[in-house]
């Protein structure tokens, strides 16, 4: 298919930055792909921390070492964002679907609210999670 | 028009290019509407659980509520997961092979860890 491409066309997402002035909407789409691949990983952490639980006290020392290492830490913060950023822009994808929210203004209205309602909602729960002990 | 070897009723029923219709769009959709309350409770249920023991968190998967939602939150979760990773490899990836190679990859992936994950639910709401 490629070979018989004329010319090297830009293809989706590269067009961004050098042909495609970034805008809200473009950036919130493609952070919403980049969270779902990131929780697609944030799936097998899950996975890992049943498995873990299900295998006795000694595998489940080995997750909690992971994930109280500051590494650790580190990619659950991002999960919690990553999490809270998909559903909250998930809605909006939701509310598109049925046909409510496509005009500009809404479009950016809504935008700005899944972009800071997911850094309070993560803020909120980085405070509630490590104000708790952890 | 008739040059159009496929019957109408086929374009009808939606079986374009992809030999499938609207079933991937219809699934991705039911999946999010049930992953927005499923979410919401598993990071609500995970933020009680930081800092806990190893026998605390057992008992909390082992109550058969948390470890029915828990069940449901896993599958539909890597339901929706395999559908997106797929749509991402059929955007970006332009090699057949290697679209091929990740496409079959990301559906053996996501089920045998939604497996795994089920598995291990069952085996600690038992007690086993």
């Amino acid at each position: 298919m490629s070979s018989t491409r004329p010319k090297q066309r830009p293809l989706s997402p590269f067009m961004i930055g050098p042909y495609y002035r970034p805008q809200l909407t473009s950036m919130l789409s493609i952070t919403h792909r980049a969270t779902g691949v990131f929780l697609t990983f944030g799936g097998l952490v899950l996975t890992w921390w049943l498995f873990a639980l299900a295998g006795g006290p000694e595998s489940y020392a080995r997750f909690d070492a992971f994930a109280s290492s500051w590494l650790g830490r580190l990619i659950l913060v991002a999960l919690a964002y990553s999490l809270v950023y998909h559903v909250l822009n998930g809605l909006r994808h939701l509310l598109w679907d049925i046909g409510w929210g496509l005009e500009i203004p809404r479009a950016y209205a809504t935008g700005w609210i899944v972009l800071f309602g997911s850094i309070a909602g993560t803020a909120a729960i980085v405070y509630y999670a490590f104000g708790s002990g952890g | 028009m008739s040059a159009d070897l496929r019957h109408p009723i086929a374009r009808v029923r939606g079986l374009g290019s992809a030999r499938q219709g609207t079933h991937h769009w219809i699934a991705q959709r039911l999946t999010a509407i049930g992953l927005v309350p499923l979410s919401l409770w598993f990071l609500w249920s995970v933020l009680t659980l930081v800092g806990a023991e190893y026998a605390d968190a057992r008992s909390f998967v082992a109550q058969p509520w948390n470890a029915a939602l828990l069940a449901a939150f896993v599958l539909l979760l890597f339901y929706h997961a395999k559908l997106g990773i797929q749509v991402v490899i059929e955007d970006y990836v332009h090699s057949k092979p290697a679209e091929v190679t990740l496409l079959v990859s990301n559906l053996f992936i996501c089920l045998f860890a939604a497996l795994f994950a089920v598995f291990s639910i069952v085996r600690i709401a038992l007690g086993a």
